[in-house]
C-alpha cells in the first residue's frame, strides 16, 4: 500500500506538486473567511512599509503595505477574490464552451461553421482589451472581470470540446445508440460529453490558471475588484513606486500569483498525463 | 604594439620637451574651457508629467500649457514672481483712478512678436477684446468681465474702463489666460505659438518632446536670459522619471508624480530636492444638492471622522500641508481653519446618528485615476469606516468620463481632485458648478470681495468667505499638495514654490 502510494507519487511528480500548491492556496482562502492574522482593511499608517516581522509579529509575517496594512492577511482574502473570479469565469467559459463545442460537433454543416467562425471572432478579442471596453460600459468591477474572462474562455472550451466530440462520434457505440433510435440530444448528453469529460477538466485546470493571472493583470490596471477588498493584481501595482523602498510589499503578492498559475499549471499538466493514455506511454 | 603607437604619436618615445609642451597647451586650453565665459552649459531638458494638448493658454484652460508657454513664449502686461508679487512686464507702469474704475498702463516701447509684429496699446487691446468678445473661449473669460471699453490714445498708452471695480484685475492680467497674442498669428498659436517672450518654439514631437529656441532680438536686454535650448520631456511613469533624473536624460523635474521617490533624491549630492509650495488644493467635493449631503450635519460628521495628518502620511508621505478651507496658506487673507473641525470619530458617530444615520451610511466617491486621488480615497474610505460610513469607490477617467458625469452632468455623491487654480475659492458663488453649494451670504462676501482694491480690506472678505466655507464644508477640505522639484545640485534659478503653475525658466543658468 505504501510502496504503491510512493510509485503514484513517483509517477505523478507534476500532480502532487500541483494538489498540494492548489490544495494550500484554496485552504487558505477559505481560512481567511473564518480567521485572518489582522485585518486586512485596517490601516495602520505609523506602522507603513515595515517589513516582515520588522518589528514583531506586530508588522506582520510579511510585513505592511503602504498604507500600514498586514500583507499576509491581504493575500489571504486576496486569493479569495483571485480564486472566486477564476472559478467563475471558468464555469461561464467551460458551460457555454462545451455546450457550443458539442452542438458543432453534432452539426458539422452550417451551423457547425457557423459556430466555428464565432468562436474565432470572439477568440481574437484579447480579454484585457475586452475587458477595458466592458469596464467602459458596466464600470468596472469583480462581474465586468468575470464577464470579460469567461467570454474569452469560451472559444478555448468550444475548440477543445468540438475536437474531441467528433472524435467520439465516429466511434461505434454511438452508431449503436443512433440504430437504437436515441435523438441527437440525448446521445450529446448520455454518450459523448461524459466520454470527453476527462478533456474538459484538464482544460479547465489550466484555465484557471490563465483566469488567475489575467485578472491579476486587471486588477493590476485597476480593473478588477474595487478597494478596499484586497487584490493580488492592485496590491502588486500599488508596490510599484516602492520597489527599491519596500521590496517585500511587490515580492508577496507577485510570488502569490506566480505559485497560484504554477500550481494550476503542473494541476492540469499532472491530470492529461494521468487521463491522457497516449502521454502516460511517454514516461 | 608599441611600434605603432610609436609611429601615430612620434613625440610619445622620441621627444619629451614636444610632450611637454604639448601638455601644457591642453591644459591652458582645459582652463580656458572651464572659465565661466566659455564651459557653463546653455541647454537645459526639463521633464514633465503631463503634455500640453495644445499651445495658446488664452483658449484652453490646462495647466500644461501655461507650464510649456507662460514667461517662456508669452507674456503679459505685468507678470507674478515667485514669490507671488506682481511685478511691471510689458506694461511699465500703471496708475489706478481713485474710484477703481480706470486703470491706465504705459506700455514697454520697443517689444516685438517673435514673427518681428510690434507689441503697442493696439495690440494689447486686440488681446484683451478677444478674450472678452462674444466668441471668446478663453479659459478665464470671466476675469475681463467688469471691462467695459478700452482706449488706445497713443502706442504705448493703454487705458481700461471697467464697469465696477475688480480688486483682483491686475492680479488676473499675470495669468497665463491673459498673456499678450498677435492679430496675424494668434489663430495658429495653438500648434505655432508667437509671443514677445525669450524663447520660441523649435520643434514639437508629440508624445515624447517639445524643444524651444532662445531669441536673439528679445526686448528685455535688463533680463539676462542664461539659456539657449530648452527642452520639455514628457514622462508620465514616476518610475521612468525617476530613471529620466538619474540617468541624465533631464536636467530637473520641478514637479514629480511619486512622493515615495522624492525621499531618494534627498541624500543625493548630485540633485537638489526641494518641497515647495503649491496652489493645488486637494478636496473631496460633495453633492449638496441631494441626500445626504444636503443636511450639513452630514457633512460636518464626514470632515470630523479625518485625520489631516495621518492622512498626509498615509497618502503622499506626510508631504502636503493640511488645510481647513479652499485656500491655501501662500494666497493673501490666508485663516487656518482647519481646527474649525478638528479631528473626532466620536463627535462625528454622534452628529451622524443625529442627522439619522446612526446605523450607517452608504454612498460612492467618483475618484480619478491620479495616484493622489486614489490614494487618498483609499485611506478616506478607512478613517470613514471608522465611523460606520461606507464608502465604495468608483474609479472614474479624468478628464473624460469626470467631465461629463462630475463636473457637468453632476452626477455623483463625493468625488476628489486637486483645483489646481490660485484664488478660486469663487467657484463655490459660481451658480451651476458642481457641489450645489449655495449660500447668499457667502456670494455677497465674495462679489463685494472682487470688487474692492482695498488691498487689507479684501483680504479680510475673503478670510470671511473661508470661515464660512469651513463651517458648511460642501467639500471635504484636505491638504495642499508640495511642489516635488528635484534639479541638478549644478542648476540655479528655478522656482523652488509655485504661486501659479508655470515653469518659468527664464532665469535658470547652470553654475559653473
Amino acid at each position: 500500500m505504501r510502496a504503491g502510494m510512493m510509485r503514484w507519487l513517483r509517477d505523478n511528480k507534476a500532480l502532487a506538486a500541483g494538489l498540494v500548491i492548489t490544495v494550500s492556496i484554496v485552504v487558505l482562502a477559505l481560512l481567511s473567511l473564518f480567521w485572518v492574522p489582522m485585518s486586512p482593511t485596517k490601516m495602520n499608517i505609523a506602522q507603513k512599509l515595515k517589513g516582515p516581522l520588522e518589528n514583531g509579529f506586530s508588522s506582520g509575517l510579511l510585513g505592511k503595505d503602504h498604507f500600514g496594512r498586514d500583507i499576509a492577511s491581504m493575500l489571504m482574502v486576496g486569493a479569495r477574490y483571485s480564486l472566486t473570479v477564476a472559478l467563475a469565469s471558468v464555469a461561464i467559459g467551460a458551460m457555454i464552451g462545451t455546450a457550443l463545442g458539442v452542438t458543432a460537433a453534432a452539426r458539422p454543416g452550417f451551423t457547425g461553421a457557423a459556430l466555428g467562425r464565432l468562436n474565432d471572432a470572439i477568440f481574437a478579442l484579447p480579454p484585457i482589451l475586452s475587458a477595458i471596453m466592458l469596464g467602459a460600459l458596466m464600470g468596472p468591477g469583480t462581474t465586468t472581470a468575470i464577464l470579460a474572462i469567461g467570454t474569452f474562455m469560451i472559444p478555448v472550451f468550444a475548440r477543445v470540446t468540438r475536437g474531441a466530440a467528433m472524435q467520439v462520434r465516429a466511434r461505434d457505440y454511438i452508431l449503436a445508440a443512433r440504430m437504437a433510435g436515441e435523438g441527437e440530444v440525448t446521445i450529446t448528453l448520455l454518450h459523448v460529453i461524459p466520454n470527453i469529460a476527462s478533456q474538459i477538466i484538464v482544460q479547465v485546470a489550466i484555465q484557471l490558471a490563465m483566469a488567475i493571472l489575467t485578472e491579476a493583470g486587471l486588477s493590476f490596471l485597476g480593473l478588477g475588484t474595487p478597494p478596499p477588498a484586497p487584490s493580488w493584481g492592485r496590491m502588486l501595482a500599488d508596490s510599484q513606486t516602492y520597489l527599491l523602498k519596500a521590496p517585500h510589499m511587490a515580492l508577496a503578492p507577485g510570488l502569490a500569483i506566480a505559485l497560484a498559475v504554477l500550481g494550476f499549471n503542473l494541476l492540469g499538466d499532472g491530470l492529461s498525463r494521468l487521463i491522457d493514455p497516449r502521454r502516460r506511454i511517454e514516461r | 604594439m608599441s611600434a605603432s603607437i610609436a609611429r601615430t604619436l612620434p613625440f610619445f618615445s622620441a621627444r619629451p620637451a614636444v610632450l611637454l609642451s604639448a601638455l601644457m597647451a591642453a591644459s591652458a586650453l582645459s582652463l580656458a574651457l572651464a572659465s565661466p565665459a566659455y564651459a557653463t552649459r546653455s541647454d537645459l531638458k526639463i521633464g514633465m508629467s503631463i503634455e500640453p494638448a495644445g499651445l495658446d493658454p488664452t483658449i484652453a484652460a490646462p495647466v500644461a500649457i501655461g507650464q510649456v508657454t507662460w514667461q517662456n513664449i508669452f507674456e503679459g502686461l505685468v507678470r507674478l514672481t515667485e514669490k507671488g508679487e506682481i511685478k511691471p512686464q510689458l506694461a511699465k507702469s500703471w496708475t489706478i483712478s481713485p474710484d477703481g474704475l480706470t486703470y491706465s498702463f504705459t506700455l514697454q516701447p520697443g517689444v516685438t512678436f517673435s514673427n518681428g509684429e510690434a507689441f503697442t496699446s493696439e495690440t494689447a487691446k486686440f488681446t484683451l477684446d478677444r478674450a472678452r468678445g462674444e466668441k471668446s473661449v478663453n479659459p478665464q473669460k470671466r476675469f475681463f468681465a467688469a471691462i467695459d471699453s478700452i482706449e488706445t490714445p497713443d502706442a504705448t498708452t493703454l487705458v481700461l474702463h471697467l464697469k465696477e471695480p475688480a480688486g483682483n484685475l491686475l492680479y488676473h492680467l499675470t495669468w497665463p489666460a491673459a498673456v499678450m497674442v498677435e492679430p496675424k498669428s494668434a489663430d495658429n498659436d495653438k500648434t505655432n505659438p508667437v509671443g514677445t517672450g525669450p524663447f520660441t518654439l523649435k520643434s514639437w514631437t508629440k508624445g515624447d518632446r517639445l524643444e524651444l529656441t532662445a531669441r536673439k532680438d528679445y526686448w528685455d536686454k535688463d533680463k539676462k536670459v542664461a539659456l539657449s535650448d530648452i527642452t520639455f520631456r514628457f514622462i508620465n511613469d514616476p518610475q521612468a522619471q525617476v530613471a529620466a533624473l538619474k540617468g541624465g536624460d533631464v536636467d530637473a523635474f520641478p514637479e514629480l508624480g511619486a512622493p515615495e521617490l522624492f525621499d531618494g533624491f534627498k541624500d543625493d549630492k548630485k540633485f537638489i530636492a526641494y518641497a515647495g509650495n503649491t496652489e493645488l488644493k486637494v478636496v473631496a467635493g460633495m453633492n449638496t444638492a441631494r441626500p445626504p449631503f444636503n443636511d450639513k450635519r452630514v457633512r460636518q460628521a464626514l470632515m470630523m471622522a479625518v485625520d489631516r495628518a495621518t492622512l498626509i502620511e498615509g497618502a503622499w508621505s506626510g508631504l502636503g500641508t493640511p488645510i481647513g478651507s479652499h485656500y491655501t496658506p501662500n494666497d493673501p487673507g490666508y485663516v487656518d481653519e482647519t481646527g474649525k473641525l478638528p479631528y473626532d470619530p466620536e463627535k462625528a458617530k454622534a452628529l451622524l446618528k443625529e442627522a439619522g444615520y446612526g446605523k450607517g451610511l452608504t454612498f460612492s466617491i467618483k475618484a480619478p485615476q491620479m495616484s493622489y486621488a486614489t490614494r487618498t480615497s483609499e485611506v478616506l474610505q478607512a478613517m470613514l469606516a471608522d465611523v460606520g460610513v461606507t464608502m465604495n469607490i468608483v474609479p472614474t477617467e479624468f478628464p473624460a468620463k469626470w467631465l461629463p458625469e462630475v463636473f457637468k452632468g453632476h452626477d455623483f455623491d463625493m468625488t476628489i481632485v486637486a483645483h489646481a487654480e490660485p484664488m478660486d475659492i469663487d467657484i463655490y458663488s459660481r451658480p451651476d458648478y458642481y457641489f450645489g453649494y449655495q449660500n447668499p451670504a457667502f456670494n455677497d462676501t465674495i462679489a463685494t470681495a472682487e470688487k474692492t482694491t482695498d488691498d487689507a480690506k479684501r483680504a479680510e472678505l475673503y478670510g470671511a468667505a473661508q470661515t464660512m466655507l469651513a463651517e458648511d464644508v460642501p467639500a471635504l477640505y484636505l491638504y495642499v499638495l508640495p511642489k516635488l522639484g528635484i534639479w541638478d545640485a549644478k542648476l540655479e534659478g528655478l522656482w523652488k514654490d509655485e504661486p501659479i503653475p508655470s515653469n518659468d525658466l527664464t532665469g535658470v543658468h547652470w553654475k559653473d
